[in-house]
């Protein structure tokens, strides 16, 4: 029988790692997405998630002055996204937005290519060798760039 | 009472950072800026609402308890206006969403 105390602790250490985790992942998104609509998504997500820290934060150690921050964030968190939105409206669409579309829609693309391709190879032999060159030279257009 | 009250913080700890690492997840996975935003917004604000209600249980003091409830409700007011916002300005300046989704009600009606 485990003690209530221990529980506890490890509920705390399993939430500071979710976070951690979930942080870390909104991160690369944040670096990564391909236009700036996503990367606004991911500060405020960022936010979010920078609440609960201070939460679990504050029900560790006791220290709860920084759920006062936590509203303060809220609220820039809020303004800031609002403000983005607003720039994003005014902006309009740029090229580099074009272009992550599209270099998108290519690689689902090949990805569906390739899975269809898997298929056609699976089901037998003959309809998989027409099929099977394609993702191979689909594979092959990255290294262009 | 008091082990009750830590029981109860301790579940809701786990519950809300699960939705939240479910809410990063989705960020990471989903195909186009709309539904990454149905995963950050809801799950991500339902993860981090759920932490903090969490503190206000395991607070002994009614002040910190007030200001994590507060913390809560403003937070809730507040999501959903600026996804609505940023999504609203994303698809008005144009961004298209994923081809494989089956319904988009703000489409311009001439074209259909």
């Amino acid at each position: 029988m485990i003690s209530l105390a221990t529980l506890f602790d490890l509920a705390v250490t399993v939430a500071l790692c979710s976070l951690c985790l979930s942080f870390l992942i909104t991160i690369y998104r944040i670096v990564k997405g391909p236009t700036l609509p996503d990367r606004i998504l991911g500060l405020d997500m960022l936010v979010a998630i920078a609440i609960g820290f201070i939460a679990v934060i504050g029900i560790k150690t006791g220290y709860t002055l920084y759920v006062d921050v936590a509203i303060a964030l809220g609220l820039v968190g809020f303004l800031a996204t609002v403000a983005f939105a607003r720039f994003v409206m005014s902006r309009g669409k740029t090229e580099d937005d074009i272009l992550a579309e599209v270099r998108q829609a290519a690689t689902d693309a090949r990805r569906e290519a390739r899975a269809a391709s898997k298929a056609a190879a699976r089901s037998g032999e003959g309809p998989g060798r027409p099929a099977a060159p394609a993702p191979a030279a689909a594979r092959k257009e990255p290294g262009h760039e | 009472m008091n082990e009750i009250a830590t029981l109860i913080a301790a579940l809701l700890l786990l519950i809300g950072s699960a939705f939240t690492l479910v809410a990063a997840i989705g960020l990471l996975r989903l195909p186009d800026l709309y539904t990454r935003m149905h995963a950050a917004s809801k799950a991500g604000t339902m993860g981090s609402c759920l932490v903090l209600i969490a503190l206000a249980v395991h607070a002994h003091d009614l002040g910190t308890m007030s200001r994590a409830l507060a913390g809560v409700v403003f937070f809730l007011l507040t999501a959903p206006v600026s996804s609505h916002l940023l999504a609203k300005a994303a698809y008005s300046v144009g961004y298209r969403l994923h081809p494989t989704s089956v319904r988009d009600e703000m489409a311009p009606k001439d074209k259909k």
